[in-house]
């Protein structure tokens, strides 16, 4: 299903003024505090009326300004999720899940007990949200959208408000949503931890502008987009499968352009992962290195170079079918004699697991 | 069916005092809360003036609230002639009037509780509901309305404890007749007048003191029950 969303709108101090395409799947918008995220998804619930807008799901016409269209917030059908849960005080759990019921008709017994299972919530059912701790109340609010059978899910931060153990707690589950569920996501964050785990399609936001938008693994790997993700957030974002876990401790990975070798996973083998590797933890090589205590020694092909900030730059590289980047000094890719076309070789100092396949317990 | 240490005119204003506040509360309170609501949220033309017009009986002499009514309700006024034309409906010199004079007059506390407790409904909540496939009308009955309960019965409770007590604007509108508008201010009010009305005053006194102090206690459960079932505890 895909999201159209064209949306002009002046704000006191900034102008939104974005276009994007959502293919399905989940699709983050990415971007720092105060870049318009949140107006975006207002707008898209129909919360937030633009100045200017179109925006269509699939072949349904949520808004166009010129026309004259404007669907009301009830009759939109997106399931919000909101970064502080707002679940109502004065209903159970159980009420609150199957309030979309009423209106929509979701929330059947099938699909109350599915969607309970799929988020662990069935001894919170008969409990107040007042004694909720701040991950249930999220993992609430997640099947409450859900059970009002959305035709897209809008999360706003839904991770924002919580702690480090609190995140780390529902991540999972968003993983195993956002790979079980036919429903699209439109996904808000500002945490690239966040996005490269879940989505695959970012739009990255700066001042009310779309940046840049397309594949997770295209968008995070361009030299372009490195500027709005800070160096240490730009980098690769590859697909693997487990191999096999070796001996001493290590588990093979494979991915389009060799095998990698990381610290024990936990992921049995043939399941698939993702992997982050940031583009500080990349080293090259003209030769090939021997010697060398890295494990991960991959063939690579400069695809191009671009200066970020003084005095140094960032490789765009292609690595089999993937790209990767990595940030050097100017001087190290003169004295390499880096140029596009030009073959190498890249050391992964640290590969970071983004995301595994498992399903959470 | 007058208990014995009243006589049947005390019983009589007990009584008729009890039915108008009661009637008075009912009336206006849908009134009260479509009131409330359109301060607390409206943005239209002539709030202020809303405002204005529903507090006024609060601060102008009851005298004066009850001589307005007058000059608006009698048989013989604008709004009262075409009442009693089109309905048959009387307020001058009827216990109708008294419960008419009461509920003016216990207006603006009503509404200020209703409203004060709809400015305290966090609209994100509203939000919620809205893209949860409710519409306007079944936001409020099932988010907003539940919410303010709390607020609407310590309005409700402080009206009537108000209607109970309102004597001016009642005497000057509707007059003291016994048994049609002689509510226990107006009995009291009466009974001090005579020469052996002290002992027939005080009776009523302490009858009037009694209500009043059952009214808040019994507004002070309820609000308290109803708002630990809504905060969820």
């Amino acid at each position: 299903m895909t999201l159209d969303v064209r949306l002009k709108h002046r704000f006191a101090g900034f102008d939104l003024d974005v276009a994007f395409r959502s293919p399905g799947g989940v699709t983050a918008l990415f971007g720092r505090s105060g870049c318009g995220k949140t107006s975006i998804v207002q707008a898209v619930a129909g919360l937030l009326r633009p100045d200017e807008g179109k925006i269509t799901l699939a072949d349904a016409q949520l808004l166009d300004t010129a026309r004259r269209i404007e669907v009301p917030v009830h009759r939109r059908r997106m399931g919000y999720v909101f970064q502080e849960g707002r679940l109502f005080p004065h209903l159970s759990v159980r009420q609150n899940l199957l309030y979309g019921h009423w209106f929509t008709g979701g929330g059947t017994a099938t699909e109350l007990s599915r969607v309970v299972d799929l988020l662990g919530i069935a001894a919170l059912l008969d409990r107040a949200p007042a004694s909720l701790s701040g991950g249930e109340k999220q993992r609430v609010a997640i099947g409450r959208a859900l059970l009002a059978r959305p035709r897209l899910l809008l999360m706003d931060e839904p991770l924002a408000a919580l702690d480090e153990a609190r995140k780390a707690e529902i991540l999972p589950y968003l993983e195993h949503l956002a790979r079980e569920s036919e429903v699209p996501i439109l996904y808000v964050s500002h945490s690239l931890a966040e996005v490269t785990r879940l989505a695959a399609h970012v739009v990255v936001l700066d001042a009310g502008r779309v940046v840049r938008a397309g594949p997770a693994s295209a968008v995070l790997s361009d030299p372009l987009a490195a500027g709005t993700l800070g160096a240490a957030g730009s980098g690769a974002l590859l697909e693997g499968i487990v191999l096999c876990h070796t001996a001493d401790g290590l588990t093979e990975v494979r991915i389009a352009a060799g095998t990698l070798l990381l610290p024990r996973l936990t992921a049995a083998p043939g399941s698939a992962v993702r992997l982050r590797i940031s583009a500080e933890d990349v080293i090259l090589s003209r030769q090939a290195p021997v010697g060398l205590s890295a494990l991960n020694i991959l063939p690579a092909e400069v695809l191009g170079l671009e200066p970020a900030g003084p005095g140094r730059v960032l490789v765009q590289l292609q690595l089999g079918s993937d790209r990767l980047l990595a940030s050097l000094t100017e001087r190290s890719a003169l004295a390499l004699g880096l140029a596009p076309g030009e073959p190498c070789h890249v050391v992964l100092k640290s590969v970071a697991l983004a995301s595994s396949g498992d399903a959470p317990d | 069916m007058e208990p014995g240490w009243l006589s049947a005119e005390e019983w009589q204003a007990v009584v008729l005092s009890l039915r108008v506040s009661f009637w008075a509360t009912l009336v206006s309170l849908p009134l009260g809360i479509l009131v409330a609501l359109a301060l607390a949220r409206g943005r239209f033309p002539g709030r202020q003036l809303l405002n204005g017009l529903v507090h006024l009986p609060l601060i102008l002499p009851p005298v004066v609230t009850g001589y307005l009514l007058l000059l608006t309700f009698g048989r013989k006024a604008p709004v009262g002639s075409f009442l009693y034309e089109a309905f048959g409906i009387v307020f001058a010199f009827r216990w109708t009037g008294a419960a008419l004079a009461a509920g003016v007059m216990a207006f603006p506390l009503m509404v200020r509780a209703i409203r004060l407790s709809i400015e305290a409904v966090d609209p994100k909540l509203e939000q919620a509901a809205a893209t949860l496939g409710a519409s306007r009308v079944w936001v409020f009955l099932t988010v907003t309305l539940p919410l303010i309960l709390p607020g609407i019965v310590a309005g409700a409770i402080l009206a009537f404890a108000k209607a109970m007590g309102e004597f001016g604007a009642t005497i000057t509108f509707v007059s003291n007749i016994p048994g049609e508008t002689q509510t226990l201010p107006s009995a009291i009010y009466s009974f001090l007048q005579v020469p052996d009305g002290d002992a027939a005053a005080f009776r009523l006194v302490l009858i009037s003191v009694s209500i009043a102090m059952l009214a808040l206690l019994l507004s002070e459960v309820v609000a308290q029950r109803v708002a630990r079932r809504i905060s969820g505890r």
